[in-house]
């Protein structure tokens, strides 16, 4: 049987694929899950494989082509196979999503569907008047629906999945379509969900991860009338996520001296201001819920886990990699994996996994020397903090003016998930943490 | 001298089976094997002892035979006629193995095999000639495992007083009186044979439940069947004071707070059985071992030195023919170079043939505690079952033991006539990870035991029909 190879969507924003590297032939003989081509999405480069066996008969783009996911690119088929029918359909227009048969569908029973409690996007609140804002995007790890990208499988078929696998899903809102089946024939099993990035748990992550509280990853909270009002009016304020901004300067004498402490036990023990601030935030945030949330249209995701992004700068541009249940890892696992991902974000060899999920985003620019600035919602986050450079400030102690090491840090919330007395109090005991980094401890 | 691509050491189920699909993916394959094709299971386990079990159940069942108004004559029981149908048995399935291998054009070497390099196998031959047969691509060690006596506490096999369960496969007729040391599966089957038979058998456990690998309610519903059909049940036991004579054993028995004198004609000893990994030449091509002395392999079937392979009894337990023969079937196609699924040790069922019989798949109730699981139990008992009653075989029960939040099946438990085949709708269920919804879901016949799982499904979720 044909298998038509389409561009899929690779990550969980791309939407379109250059195909950068054919790494089979026409003519060559291909098993489900060999690599066929290179693809550079909107984030790394990631490696096409076939959904079926047989000999790659068609190669319908050329290398270098950019096309739209969902676009057909080859014919997997028999050797002698008539695949004419395949190829007349190849002329689809760009931009043409998945052919709707294949379509991945999950037949849920209908106890499963009444136990989902996963996003449901099916009617989002658009706020009516004119102009209609964009919807929300999707929260990466969760979308019901990922735009109009066709799910990974949609070569195959439906999403071969076991029934435990798609319960579970259902529950963590995870989308199967974007899960890679390591069962029988791809099948989705329970080890693929569970190892899934975002909501799940554990093992894609790394050794590193502790294991989950036990408790839901997050919570769906319906909007409330004055929650809706407040998203309505300030939206036709101020733009399609209403954000304000709100600054603290903290004061780094105790960060520093225990840097200073910690760096004479030895070279392991080394931190950077940064990894202290970014563990601080996430305790930070594993305390105050309301910030660590997400915008999901009709109801607010109020997130259990703290997975905090750290925007990096490449030389393509940003990526915002994601340091999983940063409230619960140490400073030294925080520093390197910080370090890690930094470096393999600025190689493009980031996996999809780990730079989606994040649940709020911290953006640094203290290195060029900026003393403040506000950085732009990751939407549909929350809430980002923007942290300034640490220097020398003559500030007033008891009536004494003194040196003190400072920093500026800078949170846009948008408005429609956190008030300004909520995004304050969070800075409140944000600069407790800071200032009194041992706190950190507890 | 010969060239293959494969060659197994050992027609075991793991190597014979693993040496069918290897031809069947165009490989080039041989087998060494000394004694007939099927090895233990064939001629020393599986089959000859069911076959013995179905004769002492037919004895079982002609005594509730009146019940049904069917009033046989007098009932004679003869253990050697018995004994030499499971041979015959035996014999047909080796033949049958043997076809396969014809069919497959998969070359049989009479003999014993020892490694001879990485790649190369030198056999001896029954008339005692030394070959050396090359192996391409593999040589996969499936020499399984031998029974085993216990003379730490002087019970050495001497094959005539003191025997294991080789001896009690070809005995000619029946003691008067048998000590079974060890209640696994092999000595309570024995012990349900010779009990049909007419033996007076005295059961001993160390552990404190029969059947200690199974859930501890299959382990107590065998053990109160096996106290009414009269056989003497000791759990908990130390044994201690033994004394091996020419025609009798005796010993001192420890259980249940008290210490006897117990003494047989014959005591049997099935308490597990050693690997077979002496002069195979494991050690000159440096292939690791594991604590417990079976042949370490990954999940992969390969060993530590490439192109040297271990699957079956060999290579750790469970010591089960069905898991060799899936170990068997990975090797091949790891060697072929396909795609194989890894196996998943947890979906391996156990099965015992004992009456009633046991079978169980997954985690027991135990187990999901001592790992502090969210579960609830659903059970069904097969006295209120239509068909079970029509047979006359109520004993028993299904249990199922669900994960409390999403309904996955963690543990099966089936004690029953017939248990060993039903289980594998269980095994189905739990290998691709249904829940009990879809269990449920499932429409059983009606009448038909297997109306229990459905019903244990249930009442796992609060939703029994018929109890």
């Amino acid at each position: 049987m044909a298998t038509k190879v389409f561009m899929e969507a690779l990550s969980p924003t791309m939407e379109e694929g250059k195909l950068v590297k054919w790494l089979k032939n026409e003519g060559d003989t291909v098993k489900s899950g060999d690599p066929l081509g290179e693809v550079e999405t909107d984030k790394a480069i990631m490696e096409l494989v076939a959904r079926g066996d047989g000999v790659l008969r068609k190669r319908l783009i050329n290398e270098g082509d950019s096309v739209p996911v969902g676009t057909l690119v080859g014919v997997i088929a028999g050797k002698d196979e008539n695949i004419d029918d395949l190829l007349a359909g190849a002329a689809a227009p760009a931009g043409a999503p998945a052919p709707q048969p294949e379509k991945p569908t999950v037949p849920a029973p209908a106890v499963e569907a009444q136990q989902s409690t996963g996003p449901s996007r099916g009617t989002p609140v658009p706020p009516p008047q004119p102009p209609a804002p964009p919807r929300p995007p999707a929260a990466p790890p969760a979308p019901a629906a990922p735009a109009p990208a066709p799910q990974q499988r949609a070569a195959s078929g439906a999403v071969r999945s076991s029934p435990l696998a798609r319960r579970l899903a259902s529950e963590r809102g995870l989308d199967l379509g974007t899960l890679q089946g390591s069962g029988p024939n791809g099948r989705i099993i329970r080890r693929d969900v569970e190892n899934a990035p975002a909501t799940a748990a554990a093992a894609a992550v790394g050794p590193s991860v502790l294991p989950s509280s036990g408790q839901a990853d997050f919570q769906d909270v319906p909007l409330t009338n004055i929650r809706k009002v407040i998203a309505k009016r300030l939206s036709e304020s101020i733009g399609p996520i209403p954000t304000f901004y709100l600054t603290v300067e903290l004061d780094l004498t105790r960060v520093m001296e225990m840097r200073g402490a910690m760096a004479e036990l030895g070279d392991e023990f080394k931190v950077s201001v940064n990894d202290v601030l970014l563990k601080a935030i996430a305790v930070a945030l594993s305390q105050h819920p309301e910030v660590n949330a997400h915008w999901l249209g009709d109801h607010i995701r109020y997130f259990n886990r703290v997975h905090l992004g750290m925007a990096v700068a490449t030389d393509d541009g940003l990526i915002v990699p994601v340091i999983w249940d940063a409230d619960r890892k140490g400073m030294a696992q925080i520093s390197r994996e910080a370090k890690e991902l930094a470096k393999r974000a600025r190689e493009r060899k980031l996996k999809p996994e780990e730079f989606t999920g994040s649940t709020f985003s911290v953006s640094n620019l203290g290195m060029f020397g900026i003393d403040q600035f506000t950085a732009i919602i990751n939407p549909p986050e929350a809430g980002i903090l923007a942290i300034g450079t640490g220097e020398d400030k003559l500030v007033v102690v008891d009536g004494e003016p003194v040196v003190r090491k400072r920093v500026r840090l800078t949170m846009s919330c948008d408005h429609r998930v956190i008030d300004g007395a909520v995004g304050a109090k969070f800075l409140q005991t944000l600069r407790r943490l800071v200032e009194n980094p041992l706190m950190l401890v507890f | 001298m010969a060239s293959f691509d494969v060659i197994f050491l050992g027609g075991g189920p793991a190597g014979y089976v693993g040496a069918i699909r290897c031809a069947q993916l165009g490989l080039n394959t041989a087998v060494v094997e000394r004694e007939g094709l099927g090895g233990t299971c064939v001629f020393w386990g599986c089959i000859p002892a069911k076959a013995l079990l179905e004769a002492g159940h037919i004895a079982d069942r002609l005594k509730h035979a009146p019940e049904f108004g069917v009033t046989p004559g007098e009932v004679k029981l003869d253990f050697g006629v018995a004994m030499k149908r499971s041979r015959a048995v035996s014999t047909q399935n080796s033949k049958g193995v043997e076809f396969l291998f014809k069919k497959n054009k998969i070359t049989w070497i009479k003999g014993t095999a020892k490694l001879a390099g990485k790649s190369s196998v030198s056999v001896k031959t029954a008339d005692g000639k030394e070959e050396k047969h090359d192996a391409k691509k593999a040589v996969v060690i499936s020499t399984g495992s031998r029974v085993k006596g216990l003379p730490q506490i002087g019970l050495e096999l001497n094959k005539k007083t003191v025997i294991s369960s080789d001896e009690a496969l070809i005995l000619e007729k029946t003691p008067k009186s048998i000590i079974i040391v060890g209640a696994g599966a092999v000595g309570s089957e024995f012990a349900d044979v010779f009990n049909s038979f007419g033996s007076q058998v005295t059961l001993v456990e160390v552990m404190p439940n029969v059947l200690p690998v199974e859930d501890t309610d299959s382990s107590k519903e065998v053990e109160r069947s096996f106290r009414k059909r009269g056989i003497a049940v000791l759990t908990g036991a130390k044994i201690s004071n033994v004394k091996v004579g020419k025609d009798s054993v005796s010993m001192s028995i420890e259980a249940g707070g008290e210490k006897k004198d117990y003494k047989a004609d014959i005591v049997l000893v099935a308490a597990g059985r050693a690997p077979n990994i002496e002069d195979i030449g494991l050690k000159e091509q440096g292939v690791q071992l594991t604590e417990r002395g079976f042949i370490r392999i990954n999940e992969r079937m390969e060993t530590n030195v490439k192109g040297i392979y271990a699957i079956g009894d060999v290579a750790g337990p469970p010591m089960l023919a069905h898991k060799g023969e899936r170990e068997g079937m990975i090797a091949a196609e790891v060697i072929a170079g396909h795609h194989a699924q890894v196996l998943d040790y947890t979906n391996i069922p156990g099965a015992t043939y004992c009456h009633p019989e046991v079978a169980s798949v997954g985690l027991t109730e135990q187990q999901c505690k001592d790992r502090k699981l969210d579960y609830k139990v659903g059970r069904f008992p097969f006295s209120a079952n239509g068909r079970a009653r029509t047979s006359g075989e109520t004993e028993g029960f299904v249990k199922i033991i669900r994960g409390a939040k999403y309904g996955e099946i963690l543990g099966a438990h089936i004690v029953g006539a017939h248990a060993t085949e039903m289980i594998h709708e269980l095994v189905v269920a739990r290998t691709n990870e249904f829940t009990v919804e879809e269990v449920d879901l499932a429409v059983h016949a009606h009448p038909t035991l297997s109306e229990a799982i459905a019903e244990a499904a249930l009442d796992s979720m609060g939703k029994m029909i018929h109890a």
